[in-house]
């Protein structure tokens, strides 16, 4: 198969080796905020202590 | 013209970062995860031997938030020294020089990063001990690295203000003050940081010379360098033990303290008389490795007195 031409409204076109970068990127950054959300819902827990449930009417 | 060239242009650094090549490797070397070890373990130190009793999880924060926290100054130092980091041996595959990370990733990285430390640790754990990472932060960036370190040869002196703060950091964490012991352990770290990177100077001068950077090797000389190193041990090694004679430590420290300070003793002395030929730079090198061993077997002590007690 021809290899396709960069036409001027592609932008920027990445190659094999920076989208398997980006990638690595992108996960080392989800696994982050994964990891945040579940430290932040922890301390909440150890902060409030049974008050979490304390949620008068 | 995009930012990305602009700052390229600008450091004449980075001719590889357009493509986009960094990884996370890179992103962690940003933080000087090795300076971390050390500042994480100083604070765990610090954090376990506060009074008071403080919950796992918030200890576990704010070890976190204090490792973020020196991390972006590590990044943001890197921001600023990319010029010098690109000239020295020791320095010069770091992600900006070699191209991975542009200038301006790392500046952005860094402050984020310092950003989010420091409120996550005044949020998270207290207020005192956010003021302490944010004032510990600017010192290290802002005092050390653009003022200090370009402009005297006593950069490192004053900067080791810097790197020794940790503890201190840690145990306002822990206790939500700041005691007398905590204070020593800065002094400790403090002092002990003129011989530990004088020693590495004397046998990295040519590396200092050829980047600019005002080491007291480069300015002083190596003979002046020795008798700076041989001062500021034989203060080091005394208040190496001051934690035992206040109190604050047991005989395990005491013993530990006394002996270490007689090796650094020793070896700087060593490092005095030798100031030729390879025997001189045997010496320098036997400082800078027994420095770093004496520095962590006294906090390693402290941390083993506070955990089993009765030692």
């Amino acid at each position: 198969m021809a290899r396709r031409e960069k036409k001027p409204d592609d932008g920027v076109v990445l190659t094999e080796e920076q989208r398997r970068r980006r990638r690595a990127r992108s996960i080392a950054i989800a696994a982050v905020l994964g990891f945040l959300v579940l430290l932040f819902y922890v301390v909440t827990i150890v902060k409030l202590g049974p008050n979490v449930l304390n949620r008068p009417l | 013209m995009n930012d990305a060239s602009i700052s390229i242009e600008k450091t004449g650094l980075g001719s590889e970062a357009l493509r986009g090549l960094a990884g996370p490797g890179d992103y962690i070397a940003l933080l000087k995860p090795r300076v971390m070890s050390l500042v994480v373990f100083t604070a765990l130190v610090g954090l376990v031997r506060a009074p008071g009793d403080v919950h796992p999880v918030i200890a576990f924060t704010a070890l976190l938030c204090i490792a973020v926290g020196a991390g972006a100054a590590g990044a943001l130092n890197m921001w600023w020294d990319a010029d010098i980091d690109a000239v020295m041996t020791r320095t010069r595959r770091r992600p900006i020089p070699a191209g991975r990370v542009t200038a301006s990733e790392a500046l952005a990285f860094g402050l984020t990063l310092a950003a989010f430390s420091v409120v996550v640790l005044g949020l998270l754990v207290n207020v005192l001990s956010a003021a302490l990472l944010a004032f510990t932060i600017f010192f290290y960036v802002v005092i050390y690295t653009m003022w200090l370190k370009r402009s005297t040869p006593q950069n490192i002196v004053i900067g080791g203000a810097a790197g020794a703060f940790p503890p201190m950091v840690a145990w306002a964490a822990a206790s939500g003050t700041v005691g007398l012991e905590s204070l020593l352990l800065v002094a400790i770290i403090f002092v002990w940081t003129p011989p530990h990177f004088w020693a590495l100077a004397l046998y990295r001068a040519d590396d200092y010379a050829r980047a600019g950077v005002p080491m007291l090797p480069v300015t002083a000389g190596p003979d002046e360098t020795r008798r700076q190193i041989l001062f500021y041990t034989l203060f080091l090694a005394p208040l190496g033990v001051a934690p035992a004679l206040l109190g604050y430590a047991g005989l395990a420290y005491a013993a530990v303290s006394v002996l270490g300070g007689a090796g650094m003793i020793w070896l700087a002395f060593a490092v005095y008389r030798r100031r030729s030929g390879d025997g001189a730079v045997r010496a320098a090198r036997q400082l800078f490795g027994f420095s770093i061993l004496y520095l962590f077997v006294l906090f390693a002590t402290l941390l083993v007195e506070a955990l089993v007690p009765g030692i």
